[in-house]
């Protein structure tokens, strides 16, 4: 009967192994400087020599190379760890961004209401009302035309984060509001209220904690949404530049090949990215199953 | 009703239980037993957890997964139930067995009309055709006596009254005609007047149609008021049964007698209700360190105005940002002065606008017209810092006044600190200590969390909570409401003992007469947002003058003015 209880709380199997999948991820982007074989960045550590030469396990391979290398002559595995952990950067970024600016302007409309609330939410929609992809592209142009080549090599990963949160912290801000709303109904907000506390104590002390857990899911889907958004900026040619690729630019490279036989320079960054988009999707799910209010016990 | 007659619920030694996680059981039910004979209304009383809306739901086959029943036999109407399915061969709850739930506002179905809901049943229980159907709704709807029934029918619930609601409830339970009614709280969230008509409803039902009706509530008054016989549950098993007279007026179980004890009574004026008293050496320390820190509010008379409202009126809505909204008036003209060291009670029915005063003293609601004096400062807009630390508040609900993610000391200690009356956070953390026992907790009480407390536990931390800031005035809504008789009664006593604690002045409010008379020293009775009689609590409860006073005197269901009427005339 204990082992039964213990397997109750257990998440499901697909959970663990996504749990799994994402911590080897997160370990390869951490230490990628130490695991990869080269450093892509540095035009001196690999060679116009090397170039499209298969995976390993395939004729002509060359155990050098274990996943191949691409038109340059840069070692596949290199590339997609630092692709990988660029990815993750800019995600974890826009999330952060969107979350922080979507969680103080929704508690801020949802606690005072009235004029101040309709401000908020009439913005909001505004700005939900242009589609991510266009918004982004939109300023990644003028920050291309803005700033000279190098400058945009440093600028890239701020202006992709900053494009993609400018969308995504509408959600944040109707969920917060939403939930504040329910809050400051609630005896021990208006509790709080008659002790006299102010109002930004209330918000963040007592208010905050207890919405937090929603943020938390939201911010897990929209990892796996902004990982996306920012694959597919970069493969459309508005992210990050060929001299320091994402998984999305490797795609894009990879994909005036694929048809000539090079099919392992598109195949190898996307299934990476197939694979982390999954991992972060199947943990969301779990994360917002398990946070369900209709199902936790009070 | 003789002897010979058929019983149309006979309960053996039914037990139910409840696996859990851990691999133990929980008993809900022990082995009790119960009969109701036709036209017989049986109580059936008990705390929270008693588990006496259980032996309700098993007889309906409403038990909720995992829970079963592991022993007994429970027959209706000679039908014996199926251990193994929950269900009954021959018995279709709903058609044999009619259910009246608490909640009228969530028992029907928002989307279908009265009509659809009442004739449901009987299109598939009685096979009958639907103009048979209707005919037979509008009898049922003339027989719980709603006011123009043809008109009623085609309403959706929300257009009727919860009173009205309820009778339709009823009416669906009797759509049917089952020999067997099961009303869970039928009137608990009623108001008296309401309740008074729903009970006698009840009572005409049982006597006229022969209908057995097990009454499964927590209130003596309602026990008092309609029941034949009555049985207390305590933990899952019987602890008394017998006449409703002879179990009321003498109980034999010591847990019974307790529990009779603590119900407030209407007639008289206990210095303390007699419930086991919590006063430790411990909590007595702990109160004569508060009523020394709290030594500034000992200034000034007793007869002292602090609080005085004079012509307060407060509406809602009225103001949309682009559009205008209709004018809710919750308030109109209200003026009563809250003299130092005195209780001063509140009472009404829902929708009288009581809590809408608190919240306006309080300052969670600003008044549209009329004033607020406190301690000598008009309050309204923007209060000064000393006005809202002197004016604290305990709320109705336990359940939802602390924050479930701080901890207790981190709650009560939050406004010490905030109000600077002790120096550090170490300080403020013994300080909090010092009221959890005050109050009648342990002192360790406050390294948990909300969760890990009872209701009433809960409503002790809340008034700690309030006491922190050293409030001269504290608004008490509906602080018992939402407990049990017993913690009732040692959470009244607490607030008594805490009253005189340096002169603390208290607004109390409250729907419960009884209470009210046990708590307040005056008191004020509202209705439809105005003050309609205020006057010594003594004097309200011995010569009411108002209709409307008298009225909800003589509504309120009472144990002792019931049983004194009835010994009176045998």
């Amino acid at each position: 009967m204990a082992t039964q209880s213990l397997m109750r709380r257990l998440p499901p199997v697909s959970v663990v192994i996504a749990s799994l999948v994402l911590v080897v991820m997160l370990v390869l982007v951490i230490f990628a400087p130490l695991i990869a074989p080269m450093d892509p960045r540095d035009v001196a550590s690999y060679s116009l020599m090397d170039m499209e030469i298969p995976p390993a396990f395939m004729e002509g391979g060359d155990s050098r190379f274990l996943l191949g290398t691409d038109n340059q002559g840069r070692d596949l595995v290199s590339v997609i760890l630092f692709g990988l952990r660029i990815s993750v950067v800019i995600g974890l970024g826009a999330v952060v961004f969107a979350a922080v600016l979507g969680v103080v302007l929704g508690l801020v409309a949802g606690f005072f209401g009235g004029v101040v609330d309709s401000i908020v939410m009439r913005i909001a929609d505004i700005f939900v009302s242009f589609p991510t992809i266009l918004v982004a592209l939109l300023i990644s142009g003028i920050a291309r035309a803005q700033l000279s080549a190098e400058m945009m090599l440093a600028w890239a990963p701020l202006v992709l984060i900053f494009s993609i949160a400018i969308n995504e912290w509408v959600q944040y801000a109707r969920t917060v509001r939403a939930s504040t709303m329910v809050e400051i109904a609630r005896d021990y907000v208006r509790a709080a209220k008659v002790i006299g506390l102010p109002s930004t104590r209330i918000m963040g002390r007592h208010i905050l904690p207890n919405i937090l857990s929603s943020v938390m899911v939201i911010a897990t889907i929209n990892l796996a949404g902004a990982i996306l958004t920012e694959a597919t900026l970069s493969f459309l040619g508005a992210g990050m530049p060929p001299t320091y690729p994402s998984l999305g630019t490797l795609i894009r490279i990879g994909n005036q090949f694929l048809f000539s036989g090079l099919w392992w320079i598109a195949v190898m960054p996307a299934t990476v990215l197939v694979i982390l988009v999954l991992a972060v999707n199947v943990i969301g799910d779990y994360l917002r199953d398990h946070f369900n209010p209709k199902l936790m016990a009070r | 009703m003789t002897e010979t007659t058929r019983p149309v619920l006979d309960i053996r030694n039914l037990r139910v239980e409840y696996p859990l996680a851990n691999g133990d059981t929980l008993v809900a039910v022990k082995d009790i037993d119960l009969t109701i004979r036709p036209g017989e209304i049986h109580a059936l009383v008990g705390e929270s957890g008693a588990g006496k809306t259980t032996v309700g739901n098993a007889l309906m086959g409403l038990l909720q997964a995992p829970g079963k029943i592991a022993a007994g036999s429970i027959v209706i109407a000679g039908k014996e139930i199926n251990l193994r399915t929950g269900r009954t061969e021959g018995i279709v709850p709903g058609r044999d067995v009619g259910a009246i739930f608490q909640d009228p506002m969530t028992s029907l179905n928002p989307l279908f009309t009265v009509e659809s809901q009442l004739c449901e049943g009987m299109l598939t229980h009685l096979k009958l055709s639907s103009r048979e159907a209707k005919a037979r709704a509008l009898e049922l709807m003339k027989a719980v006596g709603i006011p123009e029934p043809e008109r009623r029918l085609g309403s959706y619930p929300h257009q009727l009254s919860g009173g009205q609601r309820q009778r339709v409830v009823i009416a669906t339970a009797l759509a049917c005609n089952p020999q067997l009614i099961v009303a869970d709280e039928p009137t608990t969230a009623l108001d008296v007047s309401v309740q008074a008509q729903i009970l006698k409803l009840i009572r005409d039902l049982a006597d006229q149609r022969g209908v057995g009706v097990l009454l499964v509530t927590h209130n003596m008054g309602v026990v008092a008021e309609i029941a034949d016989r009555v049985t207390i549950m305590q933990n899952g098993a019987v602890v008394e049964s017998g006449p409703t007279r002879e179990v009321l007026t003498a109980p034999k179980a010591p847990y019974a007698r307790t529990l009779i004890a603590a119900v407030p009574p209407i007639d008289t004026r206990l210095e303390r209700l007699p419930v086991p008293s919590e006063e430790t050496k411990v909590t007595l320390d702990a109160r004569a360190t508060v009523r020394r820190k709290s030594a500034k509010s000992e200034t000034g008379s007793r007869d002292e105005v602090v609080l005085s409202v004079r012509d307060l009126a407060v509406e809602y809505g009225g103001r949309g940002l682009l559009r205008k909204t209709s004018v809710f008036k919750a308030v109109k003209g209200v003026s009563f002065d809250v003299r130092r060291g005195e209780i001063f009670g509140l009472v009404g029915e829902s929708g009288c606008g009581k809590t809408t005063v608190a919240n306006t003293i309080a300052g969670l609601v600003t008044q549209s017209a009329g004033s607020i004096d406190f301690e000598g400062t008009a309050l309204g807009g923007r209060r000064e810092k000393s006005i809202r630390q002197s004016l604290q508040m305990v709320f109705q609900d336990p359940y939802s006044a602390l924050n479930p993610r701080l901890r207790i000391n981190a709650a009560i200690a939050e406004p010490i600190l905030f109000y600077k009356l002790a120096s550090n956070a170490d300080e403020a953390r013994r300080d909090a200590k010092t009221l959890l026992e005050a109050v009648g907790l342990p002192a360790d009480a406050g390294a948990r969390f909300a969760h890990a407390f009872s209701g009433g536990q809960r409503q002790r931390i809340a008034i700690a909570r309030a006491l922190g800031p050293r409030p001269s005035l504290l608004i008490c809504d509906e602080p018992t409401s939402a407990l049990d008789v017993s913690v009732q009664a040692q959470l009244l006593n607490l607030l008594k003992d805490l009253r005189d604690l340096a002169g603390l002045s208290m607004l109390f409010i409250s729907h419960d007469l009884a209470v009210i008379r046990q708590m307040c020293d005056r008191v004020a009775v509202m209705k439809a947002g105005e003050i309609v009689e205020l006057a010594d609590t003594e004097t309200l409860f011995t010569a009411p003058k108002h209709e409307y006073t008298r009225e909800l005197l003589r509504l309120a269901p009472s144990v002792e003015r019931i049983m004194g009427r009835e010994l009176a005339s045998a």
